[in-house]
């Protein structure tokens, strides 16, 4: 589906990308995880032509889409719900829904009102609360509306931010039951950025880890939660004696 | 220090509702660029010159009537607004805003230097919409022009908002306004927002331009003033606010009236400055405007 190659990306002087290379494959769920400023979301929004990179490939399908504009980018089927969500908080719920499906919406208005509708199945706290402005909904609400959003583009690969970022494990639950459904109903692909290692192996299939600016280890799910640094690094204090 | 009547506070108060609507509609021609691009588009005024001088030109030079020179006028003054962000604004890559501004100062006086020798310094005549005796209201006159100012206000004010609400593009220049980056990774070209939102605000100022032009002079620099007051009620109101603008500029207007009514003899040429006093106060008291949150 993807495959990102030597892909190095600066911002002025400093380098957040040094040489990254990754796929993901048609159908799977891929954790990307790294620690603050390591670089993840330096790589998604190189793929979404937010920043450019300076050297290395970026290829979607059969097609080279290094440094393409963010409008082609969706265009193409490649939607990204951004960290920190990123809604437009003023504007209510559902219009922050037909704000994603903005490129479909004068030539094909039914479909997204059809496809609203999907959304709102999979999310029916957001039919509920439609026209309250999003900047009023609660964390997993928000974070909810911007997986939402992003959907509405229909894209066949939706690239996650840190969605578990600053919720509770048991919304963070939910939210990670609806990314593996996505990928069993709509047959979407994910790349799934997170610092929470934890929940992200346990939904993906496989893993990179990214450390400043580079990818250090990769391999599927059940090999990163068995390896010893990710357990040290990533997976938290009480796994620190074994390591020790 | 003179003390009106009752009546003559009325008439006052009508009067500056009047203008004030004037000012209202430049202010929102500021607030729709603003909140797109963060530029205050010293250039407003030039749209609301231009609209008013091409109806005249359109109307009385050319004899077309009033409705058609007016509906012509503002599509040329939009198609004008059009060029100016194709031509001074978009080619400018990774400008500063305030470079932008300063390009927007260029453009203003670029406008005025046109109009001087097309329609002279002179102010020119603009005949009133309809003819016919002014109404009376609680013993104060209003006259049928200054009735097609507030409809007029009226009607583009309602227009615009619906505008915002419920057509795509202006959903997306909403939320291009409120997030920019979010809206680039909806697939919005941010760049057109930026031009429908020039063409937007050039239409509402020539629709301002063309309602005073018969009450007001219609001149070559009528843009200027009625610029800076509608930037004055654009702050008052809190910049980038809509509903602001709105009430910043009947505000204006009101105050402005009234204190020409209440000044001494000999001391109402000091008009033009009390906007520039409102303007110093809310800058003192709240910066961020009456309906502003936060400075951006
Ligand atoms: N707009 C920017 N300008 C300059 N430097 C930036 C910019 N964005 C990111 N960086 C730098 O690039 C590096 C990578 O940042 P990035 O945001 O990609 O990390 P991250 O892995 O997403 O971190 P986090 O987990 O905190 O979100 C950091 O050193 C950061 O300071
Ligand atoms: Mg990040």
């Amino acid at each position: 589906m993807i495959r990102i190659q030597s892909l190095s990306t600066f911002y002025g002087n400093i380098q957040a990308l040094r040489g990254v290379s990754l796929h993901v494959d048609d159908g799977e769920i891929v954790t990307l995880l790294g620690a603050n400023g390591a670089g993840k979301t330096s790589l998604l929004n190189t793929i979404c032509g937010l920043v450019n990179s300076r050297s290395g490939t970026v290829n979607f399908g059969e097609k080279d889409i290094t440094n393409t504009s963010p409008e082609k980018i969706v265009k193409l089927g490649i939607s990204q719900v951004p960290e920190g969500r990123q809604l437009f908080s003023e504007l209510s719920v559902k219009e922050n829904l037909i704000m994603g499906a903005y490129q479909h919406y004068r030539k094909r208005k039914k479909e997204v009102y059809n496809h609203l509708e999907q959304i709102f199945h999979i999310f029916p706290i957001l039919k509920e609360r439609q026209e309250q402005q999003a900047g009023t909904l609660s964390g997993g609400e928000q974070q909810m509306l911007a997986i939402g959003r992003a959907l509405m583009s229909r894209p066949k690969l939706l690239l996650l931010d840190e969605p578990s970022m600053g919720l509770a494990p048991k919304i963070v639950s939910e939210i990670f039951k609806i990314i593996t459904d996505l990928r069993e109903q709509q047959k979407t692909t994910i790349l799934l950025v997170e610092q929470n290692a934890h929940v992200a192996l346990k939904v993906a299939d496989r893993g990179y880890i990214l450390e400043t600016g580079r990818i250090v280890l990769q391999g599927s799910s059940e090999e990163l939660l068995e390896n010893k640094e990710i357990k040290r690094a990533y997976l938290g204090r009480g796994y620190k004696e074994v390591w020790e | 220090m003179q003390f009106p009547t009752f009546q003559q506070l009325i008439q006052h108060i009508i009067y500056g509702i009047t203008v004030g609507g004037i000012y209202a509609l430049v202010a929102m021609g500021f607030t729709i660029i603003y909140n797109a691009t963060d530029v205050i588009n010293f250039a407003q005024g030039g749209f609301v010159m231009l609209g008013a001088m091409i109806m005249v030109s359109l109307n009385t030079t050319l004899n077309l009537p009033m409705p058609l020179a007016f509906f012509l006028s503002i599509l040329i003054v939009t198609a004008i607004g059009i060029i100016f962000e194709r031509a001074a604004i978009n080619p400018v890559k990774n400008a500063s805003v305030i470079t932008l501004i300063i390009i927007t100062v260029g453009a203003s006086i670029f406008f005025s230097g046109i109009a001087l020798p097309i329609w002279g310094q002179d102010p020119i005549y603009a005949k009133p919409f309809s003819s016919g005796d002014p109404v009376s209201f609680l013993g104060a006159k209003i006259s049928l022009q200054q009735l097609w100012v507030l409809g007029i206000t009226a009607v583009i004010v309602v227009a615009v908002q619906l505008f915002y609400k419920y057509t795509i593009i202006g959903k997306a220049m909403r939320a291009t306004a409120i997030n920019r980056t979010a809206a680039r990774l909806m697939g919005i070209n941010v760049r057109l927002m930026v031009l429908c939102s020039f063409a937007l605000s050039a239409a509402v100022g020539a629709g301002a331009g063309m309602a005073i032009a018969p009450v007001a002079h219609a001149s070559y620099d009528m843009g200027s003033m009625l610029g800076l007051k509608g930037f004055c009620a654009a702050v008052l109101g809190g910049l980038g606010n809509g509903v602001g603008a709105v009430v910043g500029g009947f505000t204006i207007g009101i105050i402005e009236r009234l204190a020409i009514g209440f000044a001494p003899l000999g001391y109402s040429g000091y008009k033009d400055a009390v906007a520039f006093i409102i303007l110093l106060v809310i800058l003192f008291l709240k910066p961020s405007g009456l309906f502003g949150t936060s400075q951006k």
